[in-house]
This record gives C-alpha cells, structure tokens and sequence, in this order.
C-alpha cells in the first residue's frame, strides 16, 4: 500500500510559533504543513534548537501556535487531546511513587476503576520488559528502565496518537542502541501512530517510516525522506549508511 | 624506575571496593604519540579505570607507570577531557586556553606560541575573546581539547568527549581530534560507548569485559586516514568490536 493510499490521522497545516525574547519577535516554528498517516512511525529529524520540540509541544496542546491550524481525524484539534499522549526527554517520573503506581497514574486519575488500570499497567509493564520491577522506586533504576517506565506509562493512557521527545537522549551509546530496538519491537506489536523527535541521524534512520527534516531555527520543513528499508534494520548495511550520509549532507554543521 | 620502550604501562590493575571486584588485573601499554581506544559494555566500570589512571583512586594491586616511572600527578603532566565541558566561565577562550600553562608555570613566550598554535588549529582565531557561554557545548569542548593538548601531556584521557553529538558533528570533531594529535604527537587515551567512534579514531581498541573488569582482546585498527565508515574493512572491525561487547 502506497502512502497515498495510506490514511491520514493527524494534519498540521501552516503552524508557525514565535515568542517574544527582550522585545525581539523570535520565530522558532515557520509554516510546517504535514500529514502523518494511521499507525506511522514518523520521525521529526532536526539540529539542536529547532523547534522540533515545540512542534511537539503544540500538537500535545501544551502550547498554542500563532499561526495555522491542526486536524485529528479531520476534526479541529483545538486543545489537549486524550487521544494524543507523550514521552518526555526528561521523564517526569514521580520519584515517591512505584512503577507501577506512575505506569497506573493516568487511568487512575482519571477514575478508572483499580482492576482495570493494574491489568493495563501490568500489560505494558511486561511488554516494556520490566516485569518483576512493579514495586521498585525510579531511583533504583538505570536510565534505560526510567525511559522503559515513561514509554509503559504513555501505552497505559491508551493514546491513538504517541508523541515521543527525544526519549533517548539522554543514554549512552549503547543503551541507546538497545532502547531503538525495543521501541520498534513494542510498535510492532502495539501500532499506533508515532511522532519521534530526534537530532541523531542514524536513530532517525534506524526507525522511521518517514524523516521529516527541519531546518536550523526557525524550523521548516526541508525535505521529507521515505525509508524503505526493510526491518529489523543494520546501522551497518550499506544502504542504510548510504541513507544516513545523504541525511547527513543535507544538515548543517551545528559547531 | 625500570627501562621501559613504552610511554604508559598499566601493569595488574587491580581494584576492590570492599567485597565488590571491579577491575582484575589490566594491563597493557601504550607506546609514546599512540592514540589507543576504550569501548566496553555500559557499567563495565570504565569511571574506576578511568579514576585509578588520573590517581584519583589508588589501586588495590598493580600500579600505572609513565616512562618507567610510577605515574604521579604532582611529576606528570596527566590531563583529561571529559564529556561535560569543563571551561572556566569567566575567562576568555585564550585565557581558558593559556590556564593549564600558567599554573604548571611555563615561560610566558612558550605559552604564547603554543595558545597560537592551537587557535590556529581550532580555526578559532575570532573566538579568543569570547566567553565560554558565548560559544556552542561543542565549540566549547572542543577549547577543552585544545587545552588539555596544549599541556603537551605525557599522558591525554579522554571520557567520551563527543557523547551523544550527531554523526555530522560528530566526524567533524573526530577529524580535529586527529589533526590535533597528528601535529602534536600526544599520546592518547580515549574512552568511548560508541563503536564507530572508536574504529574511526584508534590505532588500537582495547575490549573491556564486564564485571570484574579485564582487558578481553586488543584490535589493531590499520587503516588509512582519513577513514571511511562504509569501507567494507571498516564495518568488518566494527562489527566485531561491537559483537564482543553487545548486551542488548
């Protein structure tokens, strides 16, 4: 199937963001229009600063753009959406509360009755691998597990749409690594329609469907890259390294 | 002291911390102007290796040696890079850069040419009168390294200066790594997570195992410079480095 074909969740159209900083107007967002379509793994690729995050932001409603308009499911997306959940860089895990009380925290704010939301939690628990690790605190875990926890937990609200900020970032090498090929496992067995934040190339190469490629602040939309490459996919074979430097020439140097 | 033809010699690094055996018995050496590379799985207790070479920890067995002599930082020129920039905020880039030199005492004209030089290599010339918040992270390690070079160390460590900086970068910072200590001739010592990184810049990669921490293989990495990562040899050494130390 074509992505033509394919359907369309989520519609960004013309969204431009700007702040003001000591009285200068500061564009960090410039007329982004995009698609993402039903059960993609779209990865957002840009330099430090911008404005990927803020686009992410702003189609979470966590901030408002000044110019343009969102569509989920055709319908105006006006405001925070229960549909649409996020993974943070920086988890926000609550530090007094188990993993299994902050992967339950969701539903149970929202009145979910308890049954109901341990068998969710426990659910993506186990599928984030973190079986047997219900009752530890988030300072007993390694960075890999927190990011495992805040990935459970965005599962557990049962979102259409995930959001996902630059979940990896703050890993070694190595655990970061081992966090792409679990994220693409549990997409796998678990669709939804993802939106990946990243400014690593080769993470970018390794799991999208689509790369939409930002310019330098403000961010535009500078090319869009299908990756066909089939999965489980090799950092070392050569197309993806031919995939990878052709990205790569197309950004600049952030020095 | 004994003769020795090698620059650095770590001889049965040995450390415990009460009854948890971190590192058992490395040793290896390093040859003077080498520029050596150390991968190993996460957790592998790289921090204490990398603590007992500054002599920041003292080894429970076996000891490091600089030119035959037990290594000694008050004697030593030791320097590190770590992977969070450690600039001095309210001084300059040159001042930043003369620092080290000044306190191990030089003579005002050696300092002089050697900040020049490293400028110059850095391609920082309008730069020298910023402050380190007025540059980049990685602009500013990349002061760092210049610094850490300039000391003309016996020995230069290296913590995963370029962490999780993007590929282009990323080479880009590896290539400057590489001039600088072609034209040096320092002797290096370069930790890193990041395979790639180490098959790109090594002349040797020493395999770290898990816990208790050993030296696991050495790879000889003879390839012309500048490297290229799709080279078929390249991705052959890659794999295997990254084979020995896969977890995930």
């Amino acid at each position: 199937m074509s992505m033509d074909e394919k359907k369309i969740r989520l519609r960004l159209e013309h969204i431009s963001q700007s702040y003001v900083v000591k009285n200068e107007v500061r564009c960090a967002v410039d007329d982004v229009t995009l698609d993402v379509y039903d059960n993609e793994f779209l990865v957002v690729l840009g330099p430090g600063h911008c404005g990927k995050s803020v686009l992410l932001n702003i189609i979470a409603g966590i901030e408002k753009p000044v110019a343009g308009q969102m569509f989920l499911d055709g319908g105006r997306l006006l405001k925070s959406d229960e549909r649409i959940g996020m993974v943070f860089q920086k988890l926000a895990l609550m530090p007094w509360k188990t993993v299994m009380a902050n992967v339950e925290f969701g539903p149970e704010v929202r009145g979910v009755a308890k049954g109901e939301r341990r068998a969710a939690a426990q659910k993506y628990i186990d599928l984030v691998g973190l079986t047997g690790f219900e009752k530890a605190y988030p300072n007993e875990l390694s960075g890999g597990m927190k990011q495992r926890v805040g990935i459970a937990r965005a599962y557990t609200n049962n979102p259409e749409i995930l959001l996902m900020d630059e979940p990896f970032g703050q890993l070694d090498a190595q655990t970061r690594y081992a966090m792409q090929e679990e994220i693409m496992k549990i997409w796998e067995m678990e669709k939804r329609t993802l939106v990946f934040v990243t400014n690593n190339i080769e993470e970018a190469v390794y799991l999208g469907d689509r790369i939409v490629l930002l310019t330098r602040c403000p961010g535009r939309v500078k090319q869009v890259y299908p990756i066909g490459l089939p999965r489980p996919r090799d950092t070392v074979d050569p197309q993806f390294l031919r995939i990878r430097k052709e990205i790569s020439q197309n950004t600049d140097l952030a020095l | 002291m004994k003769e020795t033809k090698y620059k650095v010699e770590v001889d049965s690094l040995t450390k415990y911390f009460g009854s948890l055996h971190v590192l058992d018995n490395i040793s290896f050496q390093v040859r003077n102007g080498e520029f050596i590379c150390v991968v190993g799985p996460t957790g592998c207790g790289k921090t204490t290796f990398l603590n007992l070479l500054t002599r920041i920890y003292q080894p429970t067995r076996g000891d490091l040696y600089i030119d035959g002599q037990s290594a000694n930082p008050k004697k030593h020129n030791i320097a590190f890079v770590f992977q969070e920039p450690s600039s001095i905020p309210w001084m300059t880039v040159e001042k930043n850069l003369r620092f080290g030199m000044e306190i191990k005492k030089l003579p005002k004209a050696e300092i002089d040419g050697r900040v020049e030089r490293i400028i110059k290599l850095l391609g920082l010339q309008d730069f020298r009168d910023s402050y380190p918040h007025q540059l980049s992270v990685s602009s500013e390690q990349r002061i760092i390294i210049g610094r850490a070079f300039a000391m003309n160390p016996d020995l230069l460590l290296m913590d995963e200066p370029y962490g999780q900086m993007d590929v282009k970068l990323r080479f880009y910072l590896e290539d400057e790594v590489i001039r600088l200590w072609q034209e040096l001739g320092s002797t290096v010592v370069f930790i890193t997570h990041n395979i790639e990184e180490a098959v790109y810049l090594a002349q040797r990669i020493l395999i770290m195992s898990n816990k208790p921490t050993t030296i696991k293989e050495e790879v000889s990495v003879d390839l012309p410079r500048p490297r290229d990562v799709a080279d078929p040899r390249f991705i052959e050494i890659r794999k295997h480095v990254t084979d020995q130390i896969k977890w995930w």
